[in-house]
């Protein structure tokens, strides 16, 4: 693989480039999806392909290319040089100059128990088909349906700084969901989490750790007993977030703000900037002081971890939030230059055909020192809710609002009456400023998200999440007209 | 031959050899793919300037009722024989599908011309002139410019074992813009199959003259407005009402607000919706991604909900004719070439009638709050005025809204005759006699 990574670097060299890059990339994944007592589709996919990111005359050049040969290597390392040169006729007064990062030889690998690939496609039906029979089991449930799914990525990143690393990353994720509908009304409710349920850097292990048949029956139930649950009312109230809505809030409304990229403009027509600006950094209160924020990408497990980001940065953590100050951004060697630091390795592609950009590596808030049912107890009255149904937040990510799949009344530290289309909206800093409990270790788990958009061409990260229950002062619940 | 594209005869050859590696009993074919160019800038100069290429093959092979589906990227003989393997293996242990009910036999098919060379053929230095053009005129206003220049080809080949033969190739441009000053923003954007049909400098002075309208918003209190959307506003909310209710899947499933209600009046009058996938002034698409040619379909006419968009699967389970709007591998029917049909008004005209309302340039990170109600949540950005009197007064903070797309569709009293491509719409913009702001940000 030495000799291809080091044509393309050579031929970049030879025409002017003053750094180049080539990752080449081969990912495989399958996944299986049942609907209804049938297996919807079961799929098999792999990607090949390689990418040379050069910078010439002070400019980025990218180009890519699935065919692995060396003529075609160098092809692809010309045209990224006239890319990067057509660059440079529209640039700002100075070149772009990349943080200073010491070359690196390595290897990393995940680590599994039990490898997915080697799993039986029968015991993984045999799973799901059992969870979809509990849940039809419910005869209010319309749609029943469940997924398993396992990627690996062999990578291999070299450079003209003389960073050659080769690494391995392997992914399963699987999750079940409900769907109940009657009267013009609907409702879902899925299991461990939305959008797919969990993920992590492991192997079928955890598949089995979730028991989906186990939990089936409860997700049908409450799925059909939601469609006849009382509206949330609308009002400001003490809201309860279990762990994993606050890994979506945390995602959006902290996540993506702390990304550099952003901050300076990069994003600004598609998704929009990021309302910490530089000025802010190091003084500005965005939370109160039981919200801390790190940024960790060599949590073991994390869909956000990896030995190496795609500029052959070492994974690392960052404190993002301390007792509630704004500490650092996620950065690239590019951003990082900027503000006078070093890049803390969050450049990430999804592919060989993209360019890495800087994304969530596991973006966590740290463990408090309560209990989820003493955080009920202590509410007079509020509102609990659970696992994400809808998000939004604007260009600048202030003004948020997400809905749930399931909530509940809060009465005199005892939960009441369950809720349905319940949804909660602020601002962020304010938000996370009325944060004023956190529950603790045992009640924290983090969780992946493996379908965090960015970046044009489109670009699909997996991040991780981790969070344990959490208490937020007056906040406006019950949003929009719903009689 | 044109670099990193296979061509009809390449790739209808190379379906037939993966056709002929299939033990499958049934077995669909596609290969898809091309190439994709982007040149972004921000802060007024290009920071991302990117190129790729590559087709994938997707083989599905069918036993019985038992399917399995696998792809991969690389073309090789070894690669493609890997990929049928491990669709054929999945599908021997797969258990039989009940609901499978077979795959579209041959069809003939419109060639709209879709294919480029000016499109194709742009270069780096061209994509950079462009923005060159965007850049000036932002600095010339002491503005910041970002945006994306991007340009492709697509080609799309399927094959199946009952003889179905289809290939399509398209290209694209699109060039878009948001112009900043230090308090607040403009957008622009221009798309077209020809890229010669794109001005960049109009997609700037567009933009460039909505930066200079919206200088040091102030906030409004949210609440019920009058409004007045523009076409991109439109276009997603036109989106919303038809990804989830006109699908015939969603209605069987009962996910739909059209249950029990096809045939009724639920709309304005002035609502006519359809989608034509031959219509050259979206992006014409002969065929579906299961093979079957594209029908256009009236989904709502004078206000009335008509027809629903049909894949083979939903259509034959239903005993209906496949519309032309599936997706390969069964994900269930869905838009492509969606229109709503013009007014009478002009903009000026929609303006001029509002008493009190908003104009909303186009909406930012929307979401389906419920889909029964079709209540949509998210923001407005990059120019968002106050109207009084038939005239816009100033330009003011961003909204919240959290609002029924049915409640919009049903309440519209004006649209203009000229329409707009906005996104994979062309829309008119509208005037709503009443919308629900549920909050205000920053700026």
């Amino acid at each position: 693989m030495k000799e291809l990574t080091s044509l393309a670097l050579e031929k970049a060299k030879r025409l002017g480039a003053s750094y180049a890059d080539i990752r080449i990339v081969d990912k495989r994944q399958e996944s299986i999806r049942t609907k209804n007592g049938n297996v919807e589709s079961m799929t098999s996919s792999r990607s090949r392909g390689f990418g040379v990111r050069v910078l010439c005359d002070g400019a980025w050049g990218f180009s890519s290319s699935s065919t692995l040969a060396p003529s075609e290597i160098e092809r692809i390392a010309q045209e990224a040089v006239e890319i990067a040169r057509a660059s440079a006729t529209v640039k700002r007064g100075r070149d772009i100059v990349l943080a200073p990062q010491e070359p690196v030889t390595a290897k990393w690998e995940s680590k599994l128990k039990v490898d997915p690939f080697l799993v039986k496609a029968e015991d993984k039906i045999k799973v799901l088909m059992e969870a979809d029979r509990l849940m039809r089991s419910n005869k209010g449930v319309r749609v029943a349906s469940g997924n398993i799914s396992a990627l690996r990525e062999e990578k291999v990143f070299a450079s003209t700084e003389g960073s050659y690393i080769e690494q391995v990353r392997t992914e399963t994720g699987a999750g079940i969901e409900a769907m109940a509908a009657d009267k013009g009304e609907l409702q879902r409710r899925s299991y461990p989490n939305s959008a797919g349920g969990d993920f992590a850097s492991k192997g079928f292990e955890i598949v089995e750790e979730m028991d989906l048949p186990g939990h089936a029956e409860k997700v049908a139930n409450e799925a059909v007993a939601l469609l006849t649950a009382k509206q949330c009312p609308s009002l400001t109230t003490d809201l309860v977030l279990d762990s994993s809505q606050l890994t979506l809030q945390i995602h959006e409304s902290c996540g993506h703000p702390i990304e550099l990229d952003r901050v300076f403009g990069q994003e600004a027509a598609y998704a929009g900037t990021s309302f910490l600006t530089p000025e802010k950094l190091g003084t500005f209160r965005y939370g109160s002081d039981f919200v801390t924020i790190v940024a960790d990408a060599t949590l073991p497990y994390g869909l956000g971890s990896f030995g190496y980001d795609d500029e052959g940065v070492p994974a690392q953590r960052t404190v993002i939030v301390d007792k509630g100050i704004f500490k650092n951004y996620l950065t690239s060697r590019e951003t990082a230059q900027e503000l006078g630091q070093v890049s803390n390795g969050t450049a990430r592609s999804d592919g060989w055909n993209h360019i890495p950009i800087i994304r969530m590596t596991n973006v966590s808030l740290e463990p408090g020192d309560w209990t989820l049912d003493e955080i009920i107890k202590d509410t007079k009255e509020g509102v609990y809710m659970e696992t994400n149904k809808s998000w939004s937040i604007d260009d600048k990510r202030l003004n948020f609002q997400f809905g749930v799949e399931m909530a509940y009344e809060i009465k005199d530290g005892a939960l009441g009456a369950m809720l349905k289309n319940a949804n909660y909206t602020g601002i962020t800093y304010e938000f996370w400023r009325s944060c004023d409990a956190v529950a603790g270790k045992d009640e924290w788990h983090l969780w992946g998200l493996p379908n965090c958009g960015k970046g044009e061409p489109g670009q699909v990260a997996h991040v991780g999440h981790g969070a344990s229950p959490a208490r937020f002062r007056n906040v406006k619940v019950g949003v929009g007209k719903w009689q | 031959m044109r670099k990193g594209l296979l061509g009809k005869e390449t790739a209808l050859e190379l379906a037939e050899r993966i056709l002929s590696m299939s033990p499958g009993e049934l077995t669909e074919v596609s290969v898809r793919g091309g190439v994709s160019r982007l040149t972004r800038f921000s802060d007024n100069y290009v920071h991302q300037n990117v190129s790729e290429a590559g087709h994938t093959a997707t083989v599905r092979v069918i036993f019985g009722k038992k399917i399995g589906t696998a792809s991969t990227n690389s073309l090789d003989e070894e690669s493609l024989r890997e990929a049928v393997a491990a669709a054929s293996k999945m599908a021997e242990f797969q258990k039989p599908n009940e609901e499978f009910n077979g795959i579209p036999g041959p069809a003939t098919y419109e060639e709209p011309k879709t294919f480029f060379d000016s499109t194709f053929d742009f270069s780096p230095l061209d994509r950079a002139r462009a923005v060159k053009v965007i850049v000036d005129a932002a600095q010339a206003k002491g503005f910041r410019a970002a945006g994306a220049y991007s340009t492709g080809a697509s080609e799309v080949c399927l094959a199946n074992s009952l003889g179905l033969r289809a290939y399509h190739s398209g290209t694209m441009a699109n060039l878009r813009t948001v112009v900043m000053s230090d308090s607040g923003s403009g957008y622009g954007d221009a798309s077209a199959m020809d890229v010669s049909d794109i001005d960049p400098q109009s997609v700037a002075a567009t933009a460039v003259g909505k930066c200079e309208m919206n200088k040091d918003p102030e906030p409004v209190p949210a609440g019920e407005y009058e409004v007045v959307m523009e076409p991109h506003a439109v276009a997603e909310m036109v989106g919303y009402l038809v990804r989830g209710g006109f699908a015939a899947q969603a209605v069987s499933e009962g996910r739909s607000f059209l249950v029990g209600r096809l045939g009724q009046k639920l709309f304005s009058d002035l609502v006519n919706i359809w989608d034509d996938g031959l219509d050259p002034l979206g992006f014409p698409m002969p065929f579906d991604m299961e093979g079957v040619p594209k029908r256009k379909v009236v989904l709502v006419e004078n206000g009335v909900a008509k027809e629903l968009l049909y894949d083979f699967k939903t259509a034959k389970k239903e005993g209906k004719e496949p519309t032309g709007h599936g997706g390969f591998g069964g994900w269930g029917p869905m838009a492509s070439n969606l229109f709503m049909g013009p007014g009478r008004s002009t903009m000026g005209e929609l303006i001029r009638g509002t008493k009190r309302g908003i104009l909303i340039t186009r909406f930012h990170y929307t979401n389906m709050a419920h889909p029964m109600r079709v209540l949509v949540t998210g923001m407005t950005r990059d120019g968002t005025f106050l109207i009084e009197d038939g005239k816009i007064v100033r330009p003011v903070k961003n909204f919240r809204f959290t609002e029924s797309a049915l409640r919009v569709f049903a309440t519209v009293d004006a649209a203009t005759a000229e329409r707009v491509r906005a996104g994979r719409a062309v829309v008119p913009a509208i005037h709503v006699p009443a919308f629900n702001f549920t909050g205000v940000t920053e700026f």
